[in-house]
């Protein structure tokens, strides 16, 4: 962001990188680096980790389990994208206009966010209680219940965050598209689909990134709302870590999930950048 | 915990790094206080408590004992932990295999130590118990037997005693003019007629598990008797392969079928409260639970606990080898001293103060019922008597006393079983499924 005023000072000297280098170095290439490790050992957590070859990666690809979870992941990934992006989408550009009552409105809105996810679950827990909660009905004791649960109470907690980025995404568009859409007779669904969507391209790549990326993280609300449950039918990559590592205690094969869960967290990342020229970033008003 | 182990997709999140650097730092920042301290430094040992109401007793136990001639000849005090919520288990695994482990911990026992005692963590108290009178005698013998491993002491009794009882509404039972059941065909009746009146038989916190366990756990001793889960306790997996293990989850089965738990039960909760007052509304008519079940209600409901609520033991099952009077949950917690605290003289001499006259009282005040030999004549100053003598007696002439499935086996085998019972409760798994997966449990 200080590119500008850098490139007029000469390039900073290399010194300035060091905190943010050994800060990254300390808290989370140290940590992947022995997690990696452990993934070769057995360990329950007392005594020493005892080396173990490829037993827990053995382990890992045999079990039934990764490949289930892998499936809820990909999917719980999926329909939170298609559900997240739609509603902030709309929500954010409808919150770019002007008026008062929007930008109060869009204040109030952004408070889930602000919230912790561990808040949230346990308030959405208490309301989807089949007796005394707003939906008196077995949700989270059935799949297909569970699994909206988890979706809806996500999309609840990061739908302002993204509303927020097309909210902006939304006001950097040129009054000048509009106005001579306007003058060509262009009606207002013309305009959202022939200006705003295309114009928010990057924003919408931006911001796809960080749901899919984030999902393969999302935890907190799975622990709290189904355990993985009903059965193991919610049990995403993560909570399967967990289980294994702080459930089990056989923190050598839970190392083996945290590590396949960073590369494939890394593959998936650089394969979105590469496949929506994220990276490139080209403006969107060229030739304008 | 887990955002540090699980960082791969989110370097870009600045809440992530602010929340890695702010726990690692903290992790840092205690490690440095420690290494100038160490563990028991300066005559002062640390214990960890499941933190809960309960742990009051241990607070005035360790301000009595802190303040004792014992401590002063011990030359130590202590200062107690509450640890919070149900991850006591995996925050005291952390902390046991870090430089600043407790001296003293709380546990359950059998299957939940076994790993501390494997890696050389546990002082065998055997010795100890042995030669010395007050801890001796102390105790009734098969509650402190049932701390230990192997025919060894690795624990001393702190808490009351927690059998798994069959709780009733007594207004819901006069209204429909029904009686508790003494034998299974009796429930059975008793359930048809609750669902012709609209209401649920049996209360049920599936969404913990642990619940579900505990008619698992009966039903097959009721079945088969306690030498089938003595079997696969004492490490031999084809102990589930027992016809009385197939029969206890068709039962089940039955039963959920049939909707003795109701709809619901599986988003249910006990922890949160919401099978305590389907109960104490009287939605639903039965509750099994552990003993604790009385001061859960007298804290949310009292009125309801007071006046309403009945109890029971679990009924016989018609043809089966296990005596009505045979008891499964916990027997009690127990204290444990880390192998490496610095002033083991002063943890066991806390220890001793456990077996005394002033810990049993605090506990019968608490609404708990000691496991020491002297409980008895104490029982009478119990916020419910009545109650207090029902589950004193239980214990006592139970010629079994089964340690919840759950505490008793290790935990790497306990969470799989955990999943598959909560499988078969949703209709996941068939009992016949549910058996063959867990003889595939190591």
């Amino acid at each position: 962001m200080s590119a500008g005023t850098a490139t007029k000072a000469g390039r900073p000297h290399a010194a300035w990188a060091l905190p943010g280098v050994l800060f990254f170095t300390f808290f989370a290439v140290a940590p992947m680096a022995l997690a990696f490790y452990l993934s070769f050992t057995q360990w329950n957590g007392l005594g020493d980790p005892e080396p173990v070859g490829l037993a827990n990666w053995r382990k890992l690809i045999d079990d039934p389990r990764l490949t289930q979870s892998l499936t809820v992941t990909v999917l719980l990934t999926l329909v939170s994208w298609a559900f997240q992006t739609v509603v902030s989408l709309l929500l954010g550009v409808w919150a770019a206009g002007r008026q008062r009552n929007r930008a109060i409105l869009s204040a109030v809105f952004f408070v889930p966010f602000l919230l912790s996810s561990t808040a949230i679950s346990l308030l959405f827990y208490a309301l989807l209680d089949p007796n005394f909660g707003i939906i008196q009905q077995d949700t989270l004791g059935s799949t297909s219940g569970a699994f909206l649960a988890i979706v809806f109470v996500g999309g609840w907690q990061f739908i302002p965050f993204h509303t927020l980025i097309y909210q902006g995404g939304a006001r950097q568009i040129p009054d000048v598209l509009y106005q001579a859409a306007a003058i060509d007779g262009a009606g207002r669904y013309r305009r959202f689909f022939s200006i705003t969507l295309p114009q928010l391209r990057n924003t919408a790549t931006t911001s796809s990134v960080l749901m899919i990326v984030g999902s393969l993280t999302y935890f907190e609300t799975v622990l709290i709302l189904t355990q993985g449950g009903p059965g193991t039918d919610t049990a995403i990559l993560p909570y399967l870590m967990y289980e294994a590592g702080f459930k089990s205690y056989d923190f050598g094969y839970a190392s083996a999930v945290a590590s396949f869960l960073v590369v494939a967290a890394t593959a998936l990342s650089l394969v979105m950048v590469r496949l929506t020229g994220f990276g490139a970033m080209r403006s969107a008003r060229e030739g304008m | 915990m887990e955002s540090q182990t699980s960082n791969g997709g989110r370097t870009f999140s600045r809440r992530w790094m602010l929340g890695a650097g702010a726990t690692t730092l903290l992790t840092a920042g205690l490690s440095a206080c420690g290494s100038s301290g160490g563990s028991g430094a300066g005559g002062m040992l640390t214990a960890f408590v499941y933190g809960d109401d309960a742990a009051k007793v241990q607070v005035k136990a360790i301000s009595r004992f802190n303040a004792s001639a014992a401590a002063k000849k011990a030359n130590g005090r202590i200062k107690l932990e509450k640890v919070p919520g149900s991850d006591y288990p995996a925050k005291l695994r952390t902390a046991m295999g870090s430089p600043h482990a407790p001296d003293v911990f709380f546990n359950w026992g059998g299957g939940s130590i076994k790993a501390y005692k494997d890696a050389n963590q546990l002082v065998d108290l055997t010795g100890t118990i042995g030669s010395d009178p007050v801890l001796k005698d102390g105790f009734l013998p098969s509650v402190l037997a049932a701390g230990g491993l192997g025919g060894r002491n690795y624990g001393i009794p702190m808490r009351g005693m927690q059998p798994v009882i069959l709780f009733y509404n007594k207004a819901v039972f006069a209204e429909h003019k029904l009686q508790p059941p003494t034998t299974f065909d009796q429930l059975l009746d008793i359930n048809g007629k609750l669902k012709k009146a609209r209401i649920t038989p049996f209360a049920l916190g599936g969404a913990d598990i642990w619940p579900e366990l505990m008619w698992l756990e009966y039903l097959t001793d009721r079945i088969g008797g306690p030498e089938v889960f003595d079997k696969i306790k004492n490490g031999d997996p084809s102990g589930w392969g027992d016809p009385a293990v197939l029969k206890a989850a068709e039962t089940v089965k039955q039963l959920i079928d049939d909707g003795a738990f109701g709809k619901g039960f599986s988003s249910v909760s006990y922890v949160n409260g919401g099978a305590p007052a389907v109960f104490a509304k009287g939605k639903a008519a039965m509750h099994l639970m552990g003993s604790w079940e009385y001061s859960t209600q007298l804290g949310k409901f009292p009125d309801f606990a007071r006046r309403n609520l009945g109890w029971c033991a679990f009924p016989k099952v018609e043809g089966g080898a296990g005596d009505i009077r045979n008891v499964v949950g916990n027997p009690t917690n127990y204290w444990s001293v880390n192998a490496r605290t610095s002033n083991k003289d002063a943890a066991i001499a806390f220890l001793r103060d456990c077996a005394s006259g002033a810990y049993a009282k605090d506990l019968v005040a608490n609404g708990d019922i000691p496991t020491t030999s002297n409980a008895e004549k104490l029982l009478d100053a119990s916020p419910n008597p009545e109650f207090a003598k029902f589950q004193y007696q239980m214990v006592r002439q139970a010629p079994a006393f089964t340690l919840s499935w759950d505490q008793a086996v290790d935990p790497d085998v306990s969470t799989p079983m955990l999943t598959e019972i909560s499988k078969l409760f949703v209709g996941k798994s068939s009992p016949s499924r549910f058996v063959s997966a867990l003889q595939g449990l190591k």
